[in-house]
């Protein structure tokens, strides 16, 4: 979706995506999706075939790949918000430090020491 | 009349309720975090509370952008405990407080805050690992109070403001009082503090930031109203958001607290945790 005037309340914060109505909109599909994995008939059906489960919510283009590509900054570019997507990662067993990592170029136990280095 | 007796806020992480599965509160990684308890377990051994009011957010388990609401409140007989997606343990449902859950939206809309009244409410971490927490064995707890889930939007912005919160809770505390039962009740409000799962600043915690809130929370929660919502956002985290339960929860407990115990700790999880007790005069 193009910028449209009077959707943008929100001024820059680095590393973070406001997840607004704009960004629910562009991500309904993939939230949906990733929403239904709450259920293991669906993170069944998903494992099965992955392409006919994407088809099946209707995702586009940028966010099938980002699904296949198991890229979570692109996933969040298209809208996906974090706590769908962890429902999403939930299948691959990734917690939330895997997949911190995985946006920030750490390693699992890189990103664990950072946190650490924070107390 | 009905009694409200204290509130209590803690981190609601989901990896808690792994750790308490899987008994690891002496483990050096989880002491620090458990050993902010065994105060409230006592505190909570003496109150006998009959009610526990759970303040708490869904995570994508009871509500999806379909139909989002900013405040909605259980009005069930029971809350189950569903599958969130990544394998938490399985525990019985909750058991709910109907009459009470209608005396407050009663009370909640007649004081003008138009809630979302759910009397079906599937329950994720967010409800769970604080009542485990507090109630260890929960809901098989001997001692388990009924209760009244309410959850506040911290999925999709616009989320309430810090002030709207604590209105809401002070709101709540009327509709609790005038609750027409000789009622002890415990409020709940859980979340935070600051953490950051999503995007180049996943991992972000600001211990200087959550000092300030737990130091203002107790002395001067009106102070804290003056926080935008992106500063907010900025500051405690993108998910630090569920500050605003805290908020709520303040507000319930009325202007005559005492804070009996506080803890502290960085990190559990990708979290900052926070735990804090406050008694209401009596």
């Amino acid at each position: 979706m193009h910028d449209m005037p009077g959707f943008d309340y929100h001024t820059n914060i680095p590393g973070t995506t406001v997840f607004d109505g704009k960004m629910a909109m562009k991500g309904y599909a993939l939230n949906k999706m990733c929403y239904s994995f709450n259920k293991k008939v669906c993170r069944d059906e998903f494992l099965a075939d992955e392409e006919a489960y994407m088809e099946k919510f209707g995702l586009n283009e940028r966010q099938k790949t980002a699904i296949r590509d198991r890229n979570v900054l692109s996933m969040i570019e298209e809208g996906g918000n974090i706590y769908y997507l962890a429902k999403f990662a939930g299948i691959f067993k990734l917690g939330v430090q895997d997949v911190g990592g995985m946006q920030t170029g750490k390693t699992t136990d890189e990103f664990k020491a950072f946190l650490q280095s924070q107390a | 009349m009905a009694k409200i007796l204290g509130g209590i806020s803690t981190s609601h992480i989901p990896s808690v309720g792994n750790a308490i599965h899987n008994g690891l509160q002496q483990d050096p990684y989880w002491k620090p975090f458990f050993d902010g308890f065994p105060k409230v377990h006592k505190w909570v051994a003496d109150a006998k509370p009959d009610y526990v009011i759970n303040i708490y957010n869904d995570h994508g388990l009871g509500f999806f952008l379909d139909r989002m609401p900013t405040f909605a409140i259980g009005a069930a007989h029971e809350y189950r405990v569903e599958d969130e997606g990544w394998g938490l343990p399985e525990l019985d449902p909750f058991p709910g407080a109907p009459e009470l859950s209608w005396h407050i939206i009663e009370s909640m809309v007649a004081q003008e805050f138009d809630i979302t009244s759910c009397q079906e409410l599937a329950v994720d971490h967010g409800f769970v690992v604080p009542m485990q927490l507090f109630w260890p064995g929960a809901p098989n707890n001997p001692d388990m109070p009924r209760t009244v889930p309410i959850s506040a939007n911290t999925v999709q912005h616009p989320i309430p403001t810090l002030k709207r919160a604590l209105d809401f809770g002070r709101a709540l505390r009327k509709a609790l009082l005038s609750f027409p039962e000789d009622a002890r009740i415990v409020v709940l409000g859980t979340g935070g503090l600051s953490h950051q799962l999503d995007g180049e600043r996943a991992g972000f915690i600001n211990k200087e930031f959550d000092q300030y809130c737990l130091e203002k929370i107790v002395s001067d929660p009106d102070e804290l109203t003056k926080i935008t919502r992106l500063e907010l956002v900025e500051k405690a985290g993108a998910q630090g958001t569920e500050f605003l339960m805290w908020m709520m929860m303040r507000g319930a407990v009325g202007d005559d607290v005492t804070e009996l115990t506080r803890n502290y700790h960085i990190p559990i999880s990708n979290t900052a945790a926070g735990t804090l007790l406050l008694e209401c005069a009596q």
